[in-house]
């Protein structure tokens, strides 16, 4: 157990440093005319130019910008941002924005999980009854209707029925979430409700469910003690993984009700070649994502006795 | 027969609907159980074996119900039940089953302890430590080698055998008045199935239980069975003593599952099969089920269903052949021959 967490530990963080380093190299490789704003282009000639990429460090050869790259992450430092917020760290940038993302991402989440479930719970004791069919067809709806469509009608909702603010508002945050955590919660309540009611069905129809029929359990304790656990346990491992990653916001969201979030950040870094900041998000998106799955792989493990995550390859 | 029935199914019907049709599982069946008997009831996949033992436990799928006929049990008729609760006073406490499959009747993500326990919590109402007590000595009774140890580990821990071992566990811990066992055997290798059937064998006569098999191995009727019902299309066609079935048999159908041992066999020479298909049930069946399968049947038999003739009072056959009015009919070779093989 010890020796394979290790294992899978290291294992993360070279697949982390190969993302980040594919990702550096990759951005080196641009002209580095990118660098600069129309406005910097005309302005500035071509040795003055020179004379501020020089300075950033931005001339040198790539192996050994990456060795300064790695030297930095070890301490942390991402440098600062060259465009999005000129001179300020880059974590800096990026904690103002993640925290916004995590709070509502966070929230969206427990929202989703705590109905979501709830809602496939139902779906699957009223199996082809009515509430079943509500909740499926909400679950269409969700998904078969494209996003933005949605997210108009929970604005229309919110700004005439509930008259709450239509966009996002730094000073009045209790509110002006409201709208942009339905709209992120909509999917995966469906997401949750989905595979709940999925796996609570093929649990409640296996052979073991009918054995304890037999030996005379009620069906509310059979759902209780043999079901419940039995099905949430495929459930289980994407949770983590979701968990980390709401710090990733939600772009689509995030620009539909103008959240000052991550969602829209790596984009806009990316378009103004903002390098510094790409290779932070790079790091943190790559970073969580890895640990969500392994941490999702530990999850699974403590919770399926037959799972058994042994080092080596040999044992599975 | 003097003695008074445990359990007594009348002319149950039961039916299924599939798709908006009705499709008539069981036919007008009845069967008297005897308090301490071990009944076999064989028949070949289809016939309704499973369905109609499942409700005496009111074990129906969703879809199935009981339309007809009465189950009376300790002066109750059961098949009038509807809602789970009373079902609880049946299951489990009083009648109990044993399934097919050990790989997937178990609970994967529980200790298999824990799961007798259960079993006993429920029946007994017995809780704690002393349930756990009680669980171990169940497992040591069923003949798992040391039960402490065992109690703590998890299904995919065991093999097939051991499994069915746990699952007979769970189900004569409830201590029920009646065990089901639903091919206890079919999913396990030869060697074991002798183990499992004596290790029903053993508990049965140590708890007191009467033990309905439900199987197509004639073989395994032959070794443990008093009683023995064949089934047909949704009806039993033909009961009586082990003996009687295996060496007096009158129904054509009968004849044909027994012609069919392998043990039977002439090297060399093919073994004999039933040609055609079961009826479709969601037909209604006139006449003898079997006729069309027949190749000695009567014209009768396309016309009207046969009562049961009494061939011995603890033996009756569901045929034509029976009536005195019918020509004569010899019964097939092989059937002499294994009357022939028994005495000797």
């Amino acid at each position: 157990m010890l020796k394979y967490t290790v294992r899978r530990l290291i294992e993360s963080l070279i697949m982390v440093l190969i993302i980040v380093s594919v990702t550096f190299v990759l951005m080196r490789m641009l002209p580095t005319d990118m660098y600069f704003t129309e406005e910097q282009m005309m302005k500035l000639n071509d040795q003055q130019k020179e004379e501020q990429l020089e300075a950033a460090g931005l001339l040198d050869p790539i192996p050994t910008q990456l060795f300064r790259f790695y030297r930095q992450l070890l301490h942390l430092d991402f440098g600062e941002s060259r465009r999005i917020q000129t001179g300020v760290p880059v974590l800096k940038v990026i904690e103002s924005k993640f925290t916004v993302s995590m709070r509502l991402g966070l929230i969206s989440m427990a929202i989703s999980l705590v109905i979501g479930v709830l809602l496939g719970l139902v779906q699957a004791q009223y199996k082809n009854k009515i509430p079943d069919h509500i909740g499926t067809v909400y679950t269409v709806f969700v998904n078969s209707v494209p996003s933005l469509v949605s997210y108009s009608l929970v604005l229309v909702f919110c700004a005439h029925v509930l008259s709450l603010p239509s966009l996002y508002s730094t000073r009045n945050v209790g509110k002006s979430s409201i709208p942009p955590l339905i709209c992120l919660s909509l999917a995966s309540i469906a997401h949750y409700a989905l595979w709940t009611r999925r796996y609570m069905v093929d649990e409640s129809t296996k052979d073991y469910i009918r054995l304890a029929r037999v030996k005379g359990m009620k069906s509310s304790d059979i759902m209780r003690k043999h079901v419940l656990k039995n099905a949430f346990v495929p459930l289980a491992q994407y949770i983590p993984a979701s968990l980390l990653l709401t710090v990733g916001g939600s772009m689509l969201v995030e620009r539909f009700f103008s959240v000052p979030g991550m969602g829209t950040l790596m984009i806009d870094a990316i378009n103004r070649y903002d390098t510094n900041v790409v290779q932070a998000c790079v790091f943190i998106y790559a970073g969580l994502g890895i640990l969500g799955v392994f941490l999702g792989d530990i999850l699974m493990m403590l919770l399926d006795p037959r799972i058994k995550l042994v080092g080596g390859g040999s044992g599975r | 027969m003097s003695r008074e029935p445990l359990l007594s199914a009348k002319d149950i019907e039961i039916q299924f609907t599939l798709r908006g049709k009705v499709l008539k599982a069981i036919r007008r069946c009845s069967l008297d159980l005897y308090e301490g008997e071990t009944l076999a009831i064989v028949g070949e996949s289809g016939s309704g074996k499973s369905v109609f033992t499942k409700s005496f436990l009111g074990m129906l799928d969703a879809n199935g119900s009981i339309t007809g006929g009465s189950i009376m049990y300790q002066g109750v008729d059961i098949a009038q039940y509807k809602t789970e609760k009373e079902w609880l006073g049946i299951r489990g406490k009083k009648i109990s089953m044993v399934m097919q499959d050990p790989m997937t009747s178990l609970n994967p993500l529980k200790k298999i302890g824990k799961q007798i326990e259960e079993s006993i919590n429920l029946n007994q109402g017995i809780k704690g430590e002393q349930a756990k007590k009680m669980a171990i000595e169940m497992m040591h009774k069923v003949g798992i080698i040391d039960p402490e140890r065992r109690a703590n580990q998890y299904p995919h821990e065991f093999s097939g055998g051991m499994r069915q071992r746990v699952v007979i566990a769970i189900a004569a811990a409830c201590r029920p008045q009646i065990l089901i066992c639903d091919e206890p055997t079919t999913a396990l290798d030869v060697t074991i199935q002798a183990q499992i059937l004596d290790l029903i064998r053993s508990l049965q006569k140590e708890l007191n239980m009467t033990v309905i098999y439900i199987t197509h191995d004639l073989g395994v009727v032959a070794n443990v069975a008093d009683r023995v019902a064949v089934m047909y299309a949704g009806q039993i066609v033909e009961y009586g003593n082990v003996d009687e079935i295996f060496y007096n048999a009158w129904h054509p159908y009968t004849w044909a599952l027994l012609s069919s041992l392998p043990q039977l066999g002439v090297k060399g020479e093919e073994l004999p099969t039933i040609d055609g298909t079961p009826p479709n049930l969601f037909n209604e069946v006139k006449g003898d089920a079997f006729a069309p399968r027949n190749k000695q049947a009567l014209a009768i038999d396309f016309e009207e269903e046969p009562p049961f003739f009494e061939v011995s009072p603890t033996h009756k056959a569901k045929t034509w052949y029976l009536d005195p009015r019918s020509p004569k009919i010899e019964q097939p070779k092989s059937i002499k021959m294994l009357r022939e093989k028994m005495k000797k």
